[in-house]
């Protein structure tokens, strides 16, 4: 056996062909699209249903309201207890994960292939014939509230909240999932009947089937089950397009900090209201990103970890919404070091609009790292299911999954230049540090960025 | 249902292990050392993940991190140690393979000489931070070091957890670094599985190639120790928490001994999903708590049987308590009803297929194939695990819940808000974590 060349590295050979998964649809009479994709693997199933209008659509008064009725979904259906539900998702080896995201809801179940049919038909019940029965309802706001009330000992969770709070004020996207105390114990059953008839209804819902079975069989699974969901004619209105509203985009200030006194480290966010997810420079944003902060060999990344030792770790993401969503830095770094870590992060923001843009090598380097890897994400069926719902809710072409990696390799270094010095904005930015206000106070009015304005855990 | 495999040993001792898998075009690379925090001393705890991390900050031949060749390549790669066992991973593009092997032989064979105090001292900071992180700054991130120390006597490996404490991970120094990697970096205390787009006969020819002129090394012998039971004892911490929570812990069988996997399904009759006895009687029913876990985490050395519940604002500790010690007392009398027993089969059926899903990653085929040869010596394990749960039945789920669990010692851990000491089980004596 010869020896290895241990003078220069191997270099990567060729990777071999894959094929994109196939995109089979249809629409049923009563609205519903759906999309079915074979996904010969294991013996697994995977049903995502979408259904527009997530957190952005909860009435002003009523913040909380959609992740409240999500919850309830699986609370009892059909007429049958919560208990009797569990009791037939366990029998099937079902996982159910209800997400709630700012523009949609999405109910996703996973099962063994055998179970297909009596699997999604419980989630076709429990979509469209929840229960919504008083104590259940009285029980999961018991739930919600405490829920809310731990949130308030978790640093991360409390920096979200803060933070779209601070970019979004009043806007829909201002708020989390869970909404607040005040609104939880305001809602009442009606509002989350009414929500419910409003939000679930098949016209411009879609239902994803991915497993292991041919288009045909995942198809049947889904059609009869339903075929016969109507959108009522009196459906209350539900607003799905709410995060489309102009959101705020200079803030009211720079820097913000939510007291936690004795914390061992300060969690930090920077970030401003940004783009939303049709921007034409979705594929040149997705590198700045990987070059910034969106893996471990990213700027922040090398600089605040490998270089100071700052912080476990540090990434940034453009959270790229049917509104304009995000653009967040996020870590959590010693106590000590909270504004040089700050001013290091703001700094290597501001460098790469233009005193150090990305490099030819680090493009090189995002775009190797974004289009060799991309076929990990078409592993599992539920991955595969998710992927298409992304498709279904941004109104994406059924062959994006094969442009994407084509698209990416034609950004060009310019366009990275020009989508930095467009997307970043300094001067817009909000700074949040959840910490020790005492240990931190002196420190951050270094930064110049005003005097920190100072919130409660509540984000008020 | 298994995971097919072909395993040969090298002659330098490291095991190779290759399950062949066409659905994507790439290939896990996932390499096991069989050394964790159970390895240690009192005083240098927190050492084996330390080292880790320095596995990441480049090797002889390529001494610039190890991160970018590989994501520059569309890999994905990580690494995490526990009590037991170190593993490191990537998942590549099928073209990018040779490279994977390159840089995984080269940092288990050519760590040292690119090593510097500079990179020392800068994961040292970064582990410190990772420490404040994920314990010191999260709610009930102390409660798990408490409980450690408090089920297993100071000599035992288990009375710390992994991440070691912050006093010793401050005092340790570089030159303790050679001697780690000696005794246990070496390829006869390790085993390397490739799975996914590869042909076996490459990629054992792959292996001699890269792995086959690493010198071997002479297997540290086994940590043995006799866990005595622990000292039945109550125990109150104050943290910032809102909300407050009982954990109780028992002593329960090690890895795949007789009553590990009956104990894991008895952990989720009472605590998986809202018809397990605990969530409908304590969070659905009673409503007296907010959330209900279990679960039997079984080790090489011995295994911890734990369940904790949040309480809801105004309900003490011992009321949870109370129906806790009912709830297992009852499943020790009759065991679970036969519906209860055909449900978690079920479930059981349906996890080992979902394990099947992936080829690489924490907890993909190739992890699993490490895992069932480092503690098995049989990467074939999988099908005789399984039949573990399958053989279980009601009296025997009964028999290991009175052996272990119903009145036998236990650790009662109550974490309590700063200044609430009332809400804690009656007679806990205070202590502190850090």
């Amino acid at each position: 056996m010869s020896r290895v060349d241990r003078s220069v590295l191997p270099i990567p050979g060729p990777n071999a062909p894959f094929r994109f998964p196939q995109i089979h649809r249809r629409v049923l009479t009563n609205g519903l699209e759906v999309r079915a994709v074979s996904h010969r693997n294991v013996p697994v199933v995977c049903a995502v249903l979408i259904v527009p209008g997530g957190t952005a659509a909860d009435p002003p008064d009523r913040p909380g309201l959609a992740a409240f009725t999500a919850d309830l979904i699986d609370e009892g259906s059909g007429g049958r207890s919560a208990l009797d539900v569990s009791d037939d998702l366990a029998r099937y080896g079902a996982d159910l994960d209800i997400d709630v995201g700012p523009d949609a809801i999405a109910l996703s179940l996973t099962t063994l292939t055998p179970y297909l049919a009596p699997a999604v038909a419980l989630l076709a019940e429990m979509a469209i014939r929840p229960n919504l029965a008083d104590p259940d309802i009285e029980r999961v706001r018991k739930l919600r509230l405490e829920r809310l009330r731990q949130l308030r000992d978790h640093a991360p969770a409390v920096a979200e909240r803060a933070l779209m709070r601070l970019l979004y004020r009043d806007h829909p996207y201002g708020h989390l999932g869970l909404g607040s105390e005040t609104a939880i114990e305001a809602t009442t059953a009606a509002d989350i009947r009414s929500f419910h008839r409003g939000a679930f209804v098949p016209s411009g819902a879609t239902i994803v089937i991915v497993g292991d079975a041919e288009p045909a069989e995942l198809f049947a699974g889904v059609t009869d089950v339903f075929g016969g969901w109507e959108t009522p004619a009196d459906a209350p209105r539900v607003n799905r397009h709410a995060g489309l509203v102009a959101p705020p985009l200079f803030p009211e200030r720079r820097l913000a900090v939510v007291p936690r006194a004795g914390a061992a480290q300060s969690e930090i966010r920077i970030g401003h209201v940004c783009a939303s997810r049709d921007t034409p420079d979705y594929h040149a944003l997705v590198l700045l990103n990987m070059i910034l902060g969106g893996q471990f060999t990213s700027r922040v990344n090398l600089n605040l970890r490998q270089d100071k030792g700052y912080t476990y770790g540090v990434r940034t993401g453009f959270d790229l919404r049917r509104g304009l969503g995000p653009f967040a830095l996020s870590t959590s770094v010693q106590t000590e070091v909270t504004a040089p870590a700050i001013r290091e992060a703001l700094r290597e923001i501001e460098d790469i609009r233009g005193a150090r843009p990305a490099t030819a090598d680090e493009l090189s380097m995002a775009r190797a790292s974004v289009t060799q890897g991309y076929p990990r994400g078409f592993e599992t069926a539920q991955q595969v299911a998710r992927g298409v719902g992304q498709l279904a809710l941004h109104g994406l072409s059924d062959h994006y999954f094969e442009e994407f990696v084509p698209r990416i390799e034609a950004v060009t270094l310019d366009e990275v230049g020009r989508v930095a010095a467009a997307y970043l904005d300094p001067a817009r930015m909000v700074t949040l540090a959840v910490g020790d206000h005492q240990q931190i106070a002196s420190t951050l009015t270094t930064l110049n960025l005003g005097e920190p304005f100072v919130l409660s855990v509540l984000g008020q | 249902m298994e995971i097919p495999y072909i395993k040969r040993t090298l002659d330098n001792g490291l095991d190779v292990i290759v399950h062949q898998h066409r659905q994507l075009p790439m290939v896990a690379v996932n390499v096991w050392y069989h050394v964790g925090s159970k390895n240690e001393r009192p005083g240098r705890t927190g050492f084996a993940h330390l080292f880790e991390h320095l596995m990441f900050e480049g090797s002889e031949h390529y001494d610039k991190g190890y991160f970018q060749p590989l994501q520059q390549a569309g890999g994905l790669l990580n690494g995490s140690t526990n009590t037991d066992r170190t593993n490191y991973w990537e998942v590549v593009p099928t073209g990018a393979l040779d490279l994977a092997l390159w840089m995984e032989s080269d940092r288990m064979g050519y760590l040292l000489p690119a090593l510097t105090k500079e990179k020392f001292e800068n994961q040292r900071d970064v582990v410190l931070n990772e420490r404040r992180q994920n314990y010191e700054n999260r709610p009930y991130g102390l409660a798990g070091i408490a409980m450690a120390a408090a089920l297993f006597a100071p000599d035992h490996p288990y009375h710390w957890l992994t991440i070691g404490s912050a006093d010793d991970i401050r005092s340790m120094a570089l030159d303790e670094v050679r001697d780690f990697f000696s005794t246990y970096y070496h390829p006869a205390n390790a085993s390397l599985t490739l799975a996914g787009d590869v042909e076996p006969e490459r990629a054992f020819d792959l292996a001699e190639q890269y792995f086959g002129d690493i010198p071997t090394g002479v297997v540290a012998p086994p940590v043995v120790v006799s866990p005595a039971p622990p000292v039945d004892s109550r125990l109150v911490l104050e943290d910032r928490v809102e909300l407050a929570r009982l954990y109780l812990s028992w002593h329960s069988p090690a890895m795949f001994e007789a009553g590990d996997a009956d104990l894991d399904l008895a952990s989720d009759l009472i605590a998986h999903g809202k018809t397990s006895r605990l969530y409908r009687t304590l969070v659905y029913e009673k409503r007296i708590a907010a959330d209900v876990v279990a679960y039997q985490h079984s080790r090489e050395l011995s295994g911890v049987f734990q369940i904790a519940s949040t309480a809801v604002p105004g309900v003490s500790l011992a009321a949870l308590e109370t129906v806790i010690t009912e709830t297992l007392a009852e499943l020790a009398a009759q065991g679970p009803t036969a519906a209860e027993l055909e449900r978690s089969r079920a479930q059981t059926a349906s996890q080992f297929v979902y394990r099947l899903q992936t080829i690489g990653g924490f907890g993909g085929k190739s992890d699993q194939l490490n895992a069932y040869n480092v503690f098995r010596g049989d990467p074939g394990f999988f099908a005789a695990d399984r039949a573990r749960y399958d053989n279980a039945t009601s009296a025997s789920i009964a028999t290991a819940v009175r052996t272990w669990l119903t009145g036998r010692p236990r650790v009662a851990l109550s974490v309590v808000p700063t200044g609430q000491q009332a809400l804690a089980l009656p007679g806990s004596s205070a202590v502190r974590a850090s």
